[in-house]
């Protein structure tokens, strides 16, 4: 097997000193190949988001370590130059549609911004590339020219998306990234994902805490709960075949027909 | 200047009563409304009377002539006389130039610092956000008025002296409301991710945090317009601010103030009137304003 694209040892982050002190993230380790889908799953407060911060360097771990192809980088830049490098192998699409996006910036100047941080292109050769990752995502030119505020959820999240990918990254951290568009949407985006995995051959980091999204998107997953690994392995065999209680439990906590919450409540 | 003092009082009050309905239905509009255009015409009335006094006052403002002393208003006189002889009218509309330009000064001056200030200090944050606070109280704790007599007394009186100490004293006021806001726009996502596409601090702040906080600029500095007219206006009053024979309308209240005694109260009264006028506006404008940036946030 060829060297895994992103390799996590050990990742750990506690918050606060002496008795506040709490631990958001304990020995995680997994690794991405590339061309992957590896899907982070777990309820609020499991260290989910966390674990994406630290890599993507928005979060300084307190211990372990995180590499890109071999290159460390556990610490967070610390400076623009250096971000800007890291920029190129990860990127992130956040929770949130409506405050991912800056509100007073259309969403063709927002590629263009990052695509001119990037690359030294020309006028027309940015407006060019502006349109290609607009189209990649669905986004026409109507709406490349709108701003934030006359785009519905599911349009802003494709700019986000198409933000994160101007950088033409490796691995893209998809931070419950489909959590707040309500279902026919969420459907839109998944396809629309997988669809720039096959074209663009990036890997994805999906967080969520939703089992089906999951279970569409990717094809390992690791169940993280208070901050650990408790389970992981393919996605398909994990769901159909949780050997933790824990997976048990988030796979029944699904609601369907005849389903009864005081049953979970019960278990937790 | 205590007939100025009680005519803002009861404009101020009128003005709560009458606009609290009016300020409802705007907030959720956000447009600026009837009392926010009336505020808006009557500035740029009073800019344009600034801008163009030298060419349209009637005659010399100040050209004394005694034996013309509080001459009842006439066909060369409009509005009379004061107490020197001097055309009331024509003073009026020189004053409106220092009464302007001073706080124009003093806004654009604390605005750029204040600003500049609060967002290094959320950019930067530590140490040095801390610090920026601390210094920032410093001056909060210090009246922008004593701070204008205190440098009056130092470098003698004059607009300048005084016109500098309100730019410092005003920096507080603009630098506390820019760097909460900036610092609740810093913490939102799109801030993370342009940081994480390696995007500058530099361009971060001027390009992405300023634009969306410049609406509550504009609004905190209309408002402190009309403080600093009040301040500058008072210290001409009592003397530290412009000099004679300079016609300010500060300080033709308090020349006024002999003639109020002597039953010759327009040259006191009208200067008065035309502070409240300005304060009021641009206060109506400022709250106008603040309104609408809290609609559109």
């Amino acid at each position: 097997m060829s060297e895994p694209l992103l390799t996590v040892q050990h990742l750990t982050k506690t918050f606060g000193r002496g008795r506040s002190e709490t631990t958001a993230v304990s020995e995680v380790s997994f690794t991405l190949a590339a061309g992957g889908s590896l899907g982070i799953v777990g309820e609020s407060g499991s260290g989910k988001t966390t674990t994406a911060r630290m890599i993507i360097g928005l979060e300084r771990p307190s211990g372990g370590r995180i590499a890109f192809r071999g290159h460390d980088r556990t610490q967070p830049a610390r400076s623009t130059k250096q971000f800007r490098e890291r920029g190129r192998d990860i990127q992130i699409v956040f929770q949130d549609p409506y405050t991912s996006l800056d509100r007073r910036q259309r969403a063709g100047d927002c590629l263009a911004e990052i695509l001119g941080v990037h690359f030294k292109l020309g006028r027309d050769e940015t407006k060019r590339r502006v349109g290609e990752l607009g189209e990649l995502v669905g986004l026409d030119d109507r709406q490349l020219n709108a701003f934030p505020r006359a785009l519905s959820g599911g349009q802003r999240q494709r700019v986000a998306i198409a933000r994160a990918l101007a950088t033409e990254p490796e691995i893209l951290i998809l931070d419950e990234a489909v959590s707040a568009l309500d279902v026919s949407i969420q459907a839109q985006i998944l396809n629309l994902l997988s669809d720039i995995r096959e074209k663009r051959g990036v890997s994805y980091l999906f967080i969520s805490h939703d089992l089906a999204v999951i279970r569409q998107v990717t094809d390992d997953t690791i169940v993280m709960r208070r901050g650990s690994v408790v389970e992981q392995g393919t996605t398909a065999d994990l769901l159909d075949n949780p050997r933790e209680s824990y997976t048990r439990l988030l796979r029944d906590s699904v609601p369907r027909e005849g389903w009864d919450p005081s049953t979970i409540t019960a278990r937790l | 200047m205590t007939v100025a003092v009680s005519v803002v009082a009861a404009a101020a009050a009128a003005d709560d009563r009458l606009l609290a309905r009016e300020a409802r239905k705007l907030r959720r509009s956000g447009s600026l409304g009837v009392s926010g255009w009336i505020a808006i015409g009557a500035l740029v009335v009073l800019g344009l009377v600034a801008l163009l006094a030298p060419l349209i006052v009637p005659t010399d403002p100040n050209a004394v002539s005694l034996s013309d002393a509080y001459l009842p208003a006439s066909g060369s006189h409009p509005l009379g006389t004061d107490a020197s002889g001097r055309d009331l009218l024509s003073r009026l509309i020189m004053g409106s130039q220092t009464a302007l330009v001073g706080p124009l000064l003093v806004v654009v001056a604390s605005t750029i610092l204040g600003t500049a200030l609060a967002l290094c200090a959320v950019w930067f944050g530590g140490w040095f956000d801390q610090a920026v606070v601390r210094v920032v109280d410093a001056i909060f704790a210090f009246p922008g008025l004593l701070l204008a007599i205190l440098a009056t007394a130092l470098f003698g009186s004059g607009l300048t002296a005084a016109v500098a100490a309100l730019s410092i004293a005003y920096i507080p006021y603009i630098a506390r409301i820019v760097r909460s806001a900036a610092l609740s726009e810093r913490s939102l996502p799109y801030v993370a991710a342009l940081r994480v596409q390696g995007v500058r601090g530099f361009v971060i702040a001027t390009r992405h945090i300023l634009p969306n906080v410049s609406g509550l600029i504009v609004a905190n500095g209309t408002l402190s317009f009309g403080f600093v007219l009040m301040d500058l206006a008072g210290l001409s009053f009592i003397g530290l601010g412009v000099q004679p024979p300079t016609a300010d309308w500060g300080a033709m209240v308090g020349e006024g103030m002999s003639g109020v005694l002597q039953q010759q109260p327009l040259e006191a009264l009208s200067a008065s009137l035309l502070i409240v006028i300005t304060v009021a506006s641009v206060n109506i404008l400022g709250d106008r304003l603040t309104e609408r940036s809290e609609a559109h946030s």
